[in-house]
């Protein structure tokens, strides 16, 4: 059978990044090392299953049925595991601590310490039902499932989701972390090869999560710059009323450029603030460290709502819009599809 | 309101799949009621097996429900295969979400809760009392209810096929999607009280078999003289006792969200899904050593009996057991690397995981050097074991590379974790259960399974397993992940199509197994065996097979771990008379009420039917008082019927069989 063993579809095996590298390089260590232990133990155990056969006569002259002790084994075999894991902890200890995605980066690639001139990229991340919102808060940009990062340049990955979890993961760049709502996690990574991969969400998020697919494309320094052109060339802006429109669940979103973003939307989307009158988590946050807002904020529990029900469904047509649950939601007039116009398809 | 949020919409109509199934499962059960009614069965069914209190009829229905369930279980695995193989190059496949994500979730909860629960409770049920000379369980009532609990739950699970939905969040239904506003059907409603219901019997199960290892071992037989399978059972039954409450309570937090409006795992007013998270796999690690340790158990004691000697360090054996059974309460952290935890955590939890494989390490050493100068049978359980040892280390060490977290972060969630644990799941505890049955079904019925047909089932599992699993493993380092219904890549579908195969050749392995009981059955009589067929060494063999209902006239006394082996060799001679009345639990209903109307009112609380709820939670409370008055609990078996079924078997065992 002809099979696809060519070692290029096997990208996690051959990434294009550092840390997917070095990621790689300790799934093969940590392998060789196991090794060194279960090849004999599955030799010895055919070897054994062979030797001592009942209808082995040769055999039969060994046969001990009350052979059942020897310190020496004993000693083997809880000393040669343990040296492995030995081994393999320290090797965990170090190379988690390493490649803690939280961890600023201090190489480009195994040969290349970080040049102190070039500034980390920062990207932020928002999973949304079902596709991929991409913040570019130096550039003021922000694109809807498309990923482009310059290559050697460290990116600063700022990740949150607006409803459920999921995990941000290209295999070509970095292994994944969990996309959270209401929470941020981080993730630093560097490509170091111009390539276009796919990129996606690794965790389960409900009917769309399928298509939950977006193109990452790893450029060089000019070709990045050329695409930042073209990102701001669209005219589009996310503001609040977009971004609620765009963070409706929809599946197979096109990819969509916006020039300008507004530069307190990330912030807004990790608090569970992005509705005009929601109450933001680090505001209440706040209010409770300083003791609180007294007995009658309690039942000022307007705009503290955010899970709302049925927003896990995707609108079949504007006859459903009436049953909106939120009655202070803004209305989003087209703003999806205001999107949609300034959308470039790969 | 009389039905609650149940309406006519309720019913899947829409669906041909399912309406199919649906009209396939009224006709088998049509025919099955109409055939039970015909052939007279239904007051035998009720006296003598449904409201049985006798351990060993208990572990046998436990067997079957776990077989059932097996077979809804791997059919949601077949319609995976069969969707992720067809799905490529644009096209839906024939599941859409709806139906799909539901056939994942049921999938997974089906095999670990209803599937792997069952069998190994009823195989500790079956094995234990017999194997430290007891004639019951501490509780044999309990034991009657923990089952109809279980299957209370498998009810629950199976009704949710036609009645409503089932969950579309994956097996362990992480909040917020299984809160209410992102799953507001009836799905996880399903989904939590199944578990809750069936929850209930593993715990009082769990509680029950610790209280009959403790308090009920024949006299001689101290802890360190008891056989592997016993002790195993203990650290299972230890972890059940110890995790499931966990489970439990979890699952009422996420009830509370659900139902009450409570905001524990919500993402507003300061809910946390993370701790959700965190919660059910504190539960569901130690889920998979109960799975697995009395499956180590059964390997310990096929390896000793069918090499021929004693077990090769026993002592070390049982503290790898109880080593594992406390490690497995500090590794939960390692289902969620991801999560973005600190570094230091991540590595505590890595190493500690890694830690477990020390004394596993140890236990497949142990084996290996019990088959070491001995004289190996390869019947049907020696086979499956060697099987188990090669196929169980090759999911131990990629086991092992998932608990390096970097490693994890590319490797989590993809095909290469499925493949890890089906590895693991499959080469171990399924692996176990098939070496157990075959190695334990002439003690339950008698007779010997049939062993061609054993061989075709064992041949095309093995080859099953790896070319449905192998491929997976490909795909997972091809940066596929989990539970993707439709696929962009072309060049993806190859192994698919051969994962698709696999899951084929294992259907065949499946059928052969089903076929083997079959034919075993119907030439029962040729393949009759006295008490003792394989040259056992522990001291179910030592009574006859199948076992009376007292199990032993005489409670034998115990002077060494393989207790059987060393009365023969020291030419234990049976008793023959001298017998005397035995005092026994009595069969009650109590059981079977009790459960059916915890499972209606699980159905009532799923469609918010608040009268049925309250009714049948008060009639729950009422019967369990009702029963506690119940003073007709016991019975004795007169002496001279002792006498008249020994003095049959020494008859049988004169003529020389």
């Amino acid at each position: 059978m002809a099979l696809p063993l060519t070692a290029c579809d096997w990208v996690v095996m051959n990434p294009s990044g550092d840390i997917a590298v070095q990621q790689r390089d300790l799934i093969l260590i940590s392998t060789a090392l196991m090794l060194l232990i279960v090849v004999p133990v599955m030799a010895l155990v055919v070897f054994f299953a062979w030797r001592y056969r009942s209808a082995n006569k040769a055999a039969e002259k060994d046969y001990d049925p009350d052979w059942d002790h020897s310190t020496k084994l004993e000693l083997l075999i809880w000393s040669a595991p343990l040296l492995i894991i030995i081994c393999l902890g320290a090797l965990t200890w170090v190379s988690t601590h390493k490649l803690d995605p939280y961890r600023p980066l201090d190489r480009i690639d195994a040969k290349t310490a970080i040049d102190p001139k070039v500034k980390p990229l920062t990207v932020e991340v928002v999973a949304l039902d079902w596709k991929w919102l991409f913040i570019y808060p130096e550039l003021g940009i922000a694109t809807v499932n498309e990923l482009a990062i310059p290559t050697n340049v460290p990116v600063r990955f700022d990740l949150t989701a607006s409803t459920v979890m999921n995990s941000f993961y290209v295999p070509e760049l970095a292994g994944q972390i969990y996309a959270m709502p209401g929470m941020k996690t981080q993730l630093h990574a560097v490509a170091n090869k111009a390539v276009g991969g796919t990129g996606f969400s690794a965790n389960y998020s409900g009917a769309g999560f399928s298509h939950m697919r977006f193109a990452y494309k790893a450029l060089e320094r000019g070709d990045f710059d050329a695409w930042v052109a073209k990102v701001k060339a669209s005219g589009a802006n996310l503001d609040r009323t977009v971004y609620l429109g765009l963070a409706k669940p929809s599946e197979k979103a096109p990819v969509a450029y916006f020039s300008a973003v507004d530069p307190k939307l990330f912030d807004a989307v990790v608090n569970l603030c992005p509705k005009p009158g929601q109450r933001c988590m680090g505001e209440l946050m706040h209010i409770n460290m300083m003791g609180g807002a007294g007995k009658e904020s309690a039942h000022d529990t307007k705009g503290l709502r955010y899970d709302f029900p049925n927003s896990h469904v995707i609108e079949q047509s504007d006859e459903n819009k009436g049953q909106e649950t939120a009655p202070d939601a803004p209305v989003a007039p087209s703003s999806h599809s205001g999107a949609d116009a300034h959308a470039q398809h790969r | 309101m009389i039905f609650g949020r149940l309406t006519w919409d309720a019913f899947p109509w829409h669906e041909p799949v399912v309406v199919a199934t649906f009209i396939g499962v009224v006709i088998g059960g049509v025919a099955l009621v109409a055939a039970l009614t015909y052939f007279g069965l239904w007051g035998y069914l009720w006296k003598e097996w449904f409201t049985s209190v006798d351990h060993k009829k208990i572990g046998i229905m436990y067997m079957v429900l776990g077989l059932v369930m097996f077979l809804r279980g791997f059919s949601d695995a077949i319609m995976m295969r069969i969707q992720q193989a067809w799905a490529f190059n644009g096209s839906e496949g024939y599941l859409n979400a709806h139906h799909y994500d539901q056939v994942f979730t049921a999938h997974g909860v089906i095999m670990i809760f209803f599937v792997a629960m069952p069998f190994i409770t009823g195989l500790m049920n079956y094995i234990v009392p017999l194997q430290i000379g007891a004639r019951d369980v501490s509780f044999p009532f309990l034991n009657n209810f923990s089952f109809w609990m279980t299957t209370g739950g498998a009810v629950l699970v199976m009704i949710s096929l036609f009645v409503g939905e089932f969950a579309q969040t994956g097996w362990l239904a992480y909040p917020p999607l299984s809160g209410i506003a992102y799953s507001p059907a009836t799905g996880v409603d399903y989904y939590i009280w199944a578990l809750q219901v069936a929850g209930v019997g593993t715990t009082l199960s769990g509680i029950n078999l610790i209280a009959t290892i403790v308090k009920m071992r024949a006299p001689g037989m101290s802890l360190m003289k008891m056989p592997v399978f016993t002790w195993t059972s203990l650290c299972a039954n230890v972890l059940i006792v110890a995790s499931f409450p966990i489970l439990t309570a979890t699952l009422v937090l996420l009830s509370l969200d659900r139902y009450a409006g409570t905001a524990f795992f919500t993402n507003d007013f300061g809910g946390n899904p993370m701790m959700y998270v965190n919660l059910i796999w504190i539960w569901g690690h130690p889920e998979v050593y109960i799975l697995i340790l009395p499956l180590f158990g059964v390997f310990s004691e096929v390896t000793s009996t069918f090499s021929g000697k004693r077990l090769f360090g026993y002592t070390s054996m049982v503290y790898a057991t109880c080593t594992i059974m406390v490690l497995s309460y500090l590794v939960w952290l390692h289902h969620f690397f991801t999560m973005g935890s600190g570094a230091s955590v991540n590595s505590f939890f890595g190493i500690t995981t890694m830690i477990i494989s020390i004394p596993t390490g140890a236990k497949l050493f142990n084996w290996l050097f019990t088959m070491y100068r001995g004289r190996i049978r390869f019947e049907l359980p020696m086979m499956w074991t060697v099987a188990f040892m090669l196929t169980f280390t090759i999911g131990g060490m990629t086991g092992v590379l998932l608990a390096v977290p970097p490693a994890d972060f590319v490797l989590h969630n993809s095909l290469f974790l499925i493949a890890h644990f089906h590895n693991v799941i499959i080469g171990g505890v399924l692996f176990g259960l098939f070496a157990a049955i075959n190695y334990w079904w002439p003690k339950a019925f008698g007779f010997r399974l049939n062993q061609f047909w054993g061989h075709v089932s064992f041949w095309c599992w093995n080859i099953g397993f790896w070319l449905a699993f192998g491929p997976l493993y490909v795909l997972g380092l091809m940066g596929v992940t989990r539970r993707m219904r439709v696929f962009d890549d072309p060049s993806l579908q190859i192994w698919f199509v051969i994962a698709g195969i696999g899951a084929a050749i294992i259907a065949v392995g499946i059928g052969a197994m089903l076929v083997q009981f079959a034919v075993s059955i119907w030439k029962r009589d040729e393949l009759k065996v006295e008490g003792d067929p394989w040259d056992g060494r522990t001291l179910e063999w030592a009574t006859s097979s199948p076992p009376p209902e007292y199990n032993f006239a005489f409670t034998p006394v115990v002077y060494d771990t393989d207790t059987w082996a060393d009365m023969k060799k020291n030419n234990y001679q049976r008793p023959l008379t001298g017998y005397q009345a035995i005092h026994m639990p009595s069969s009650t209903g109590a059981g079977v009420i009790l459960a059916a109307l915890a499972t209606l009112c699980g159905f009532a609380l799923i469609w918010y039917i608040w009268w049925l709820a309250g009714l049948s939670f008060i009639g729950l409370v009422a019967v369990a008082i009702g029963h506690s008055f119940n003073y007709k609990r016991d019975f004795y078996i007169p002496a001279d019927v002792v006498t008249r079924t020994e003095e049959e078997r020494t008859r049988i065992l004169a003529a020389g069989v």
